[in-house]
């Protein structure tokens, strides 16, 4: 019931002997003590354990450990430089009010990287489309989206 | 969570193979955001979890072009179809639906099939492939068949699959031309809800534009399992369709639903909403074939 895998997390090679029966939010949390990524519901509702798997943004609770073989994975520990310096994305949520609580942050900017990672010019509806699943309590979700909108312009303004 | 232990075969033989000796302990799993769920919760026991997206043949999506015969593998995710070009401008039925199941993190991970397989009365995947004729094929211990997938749900919760047996794809005969379907999924929340009413529509003209030679007129939580209308999909055939006419069809079909009060939602809201929607996707049909043609 125990399988090796090795997969990239936020650029770093890992080989990790797993249980077949992890998921990768387990994994992350309880084995590695990477505890950024939350769990909410733990049934997929919510996005509060969104990571990014070769690109996509899935939900970690429900999504088993033994899959991430092979794969390439992103967790909201990998946006910052190593010198502190926070993501654009984080750095947004913190300057327009995306964070209150903070328990949906790292799922809300992660859910937000995927959808920018692929399409950096993502209209107000497209960004709404790709958070739906992504719940906050706090901010009824008006600073959440100000903060991508604004999170969009500093990134193009970084590529030039 | 039971401890299991997870198995991924490369052909679905194996699959199959594997299921075979161990079939009172097996289940198999696609995606995995409705099996492990309900492994989480204790609903499900398995001893193997065997998972059938390592089996190529069942991850693929492509249009035949000799027969124009559309094969959609059941391992497809919801977010491979839903940015799919071929599947948004040849088939906005199916984009419809599938870009509004689950939640976007949902859908990068959950399937087509498991979608059809787990029959939910609601099945968002299930209602446009029965509007436009689909065939599930399966793969079992006694080898393939293939079944219209209306055929595939006999109640809440069940398909006609036996133990052991695959869903391998889902194939759509070659479409019409000046054809245009649509669906809309009618809930509260954008995201992981399930639909208080799915309505899908799909209409073929004749060359005029305007008289009906085919008409699809599928309900998803209006009966236990997906139904479609077809009183009200007689009306329509033969006739010169306009907002008159689809007023009268989302009558009949209203009349015809088998809604029922749940937790969710109301039996008579449920039939307003029928009435209203099969107008309005009969509407947007209307618009496709003739900005197609």
């Amino acid at each position: 019931m125990t399988t090796n895998i090795s997969f990239l997390l936020n650029g770093d090679e890992i080989s990790y002997e797993i249980k077949d029966h992890w998921t990768l939010l387990h994994l992350l949390r309880e084995e590695m003590g990477l505890i950024g990524t939350k769990e909410g519901c733990g049934n997929g509702e919510c996005g509060a354990c969104t990571v990014i798997v070769d690109k996509l943004a899935v939900n970690s609770c429900l999504y088993l450990a033994v899959e991430a073989h092979g794969k390439i994975i992103e967790t909201i520990e990998g946006l910052a430089s190593t010198d502190g310096t926070l993501h654009p994305l984080q750095q947004s949520f913190v300057d327009n009010g995306g964070i209150q609580c903070g328990f949906c942050s790292p799922g809300m900017i992660m859910a937000s990287k995927a959808l920018l990672d692929e399409n950096p010019d993502a209209t107000e509806d497209e960004v709404k489309h790709a958070l739906a699943g992504n719940i906050c309590r706090c901010t009824g979700y008006v600073q959440i989206l100000e903060s991508v909108e604004a999170a969009k312009e500093n990134l193009s303004g970084r590529d030039q | 969570m039971k401890h299991f232990k997870y198995i991924s075969p490369t052909t679905v033989e194996e699959a199959i193979a594997f299921y075979g000796q161990h079939s009172e302990t097996s289940k198999f799993m696609a995606g995995g955001t409705d099996v492990i769920v309900k492994v989480k919760e204790g609903w499900l026991e398995p001893d193997y979890l065997i998972s059938l997206n390592k089996i190529e043949e069942m991850g693929e999506l492509y249009k035949n072009d000799a027969t124009k015969e559309l094969s959609i593998g059941a391992t497809v995710t919801h977010a491979t179809l839903e940015k799919s070009l071929m599947i948004q401008t040849e088939y906005p039925i199916i984009y419809d639906a599938v870009s509004n199941v689950g939640s976007l993190q949902v859908r990068n991970v959950g399937t087509i099939g498991g979608n059809l397989i787990n029959a939910v009365p609601s099945a968002d995947g299930a209602i446009p492939l029965i509007a436009l004729d689909g065939m599930a094929l399966l793969h079992g211990p006694d080898g393939e068949r293939s079944v219209e997938v209306k055929h595939l749900f006999i109640a809440p919760y069940q398909t006609i699959l036996k133990p052991g047996e695959i869903l391998k794809k889902i194939t759509i005969p070659p479409q019409d031309p000046h054809t245009g379907s649509a669906y809309i999924k009618f809930g509260r929340r954008a995201a992981m809800e399930l639909p208080l009413i799915g309505i899908g529509v799909l209409l073929t003209t004749a060359d005029d534009l305007e008289t009906c030679t085919k008409a699809r007129i599928c309900l998803g939580v209006a009966a236990p399992t997906p139904m479609r209308a077809l009183e009200a999909e007689k009306l329509l055939v033969g006739k010169k369709i306009n907002e008159e006419i689809l007023v009268e069809a989302g009558k009949i079909a209203a009349g015809e639903s088998q809604v029922r009060d749940s937790i969710r939602g109301k039996a008579w809201h449920r039939k307003e909403m029928v009435r209203v929607h099969v107008r309005r996707m009969g509407l947007q049909c209307l618009d496709i074939i003739r900005n197609n043609s």
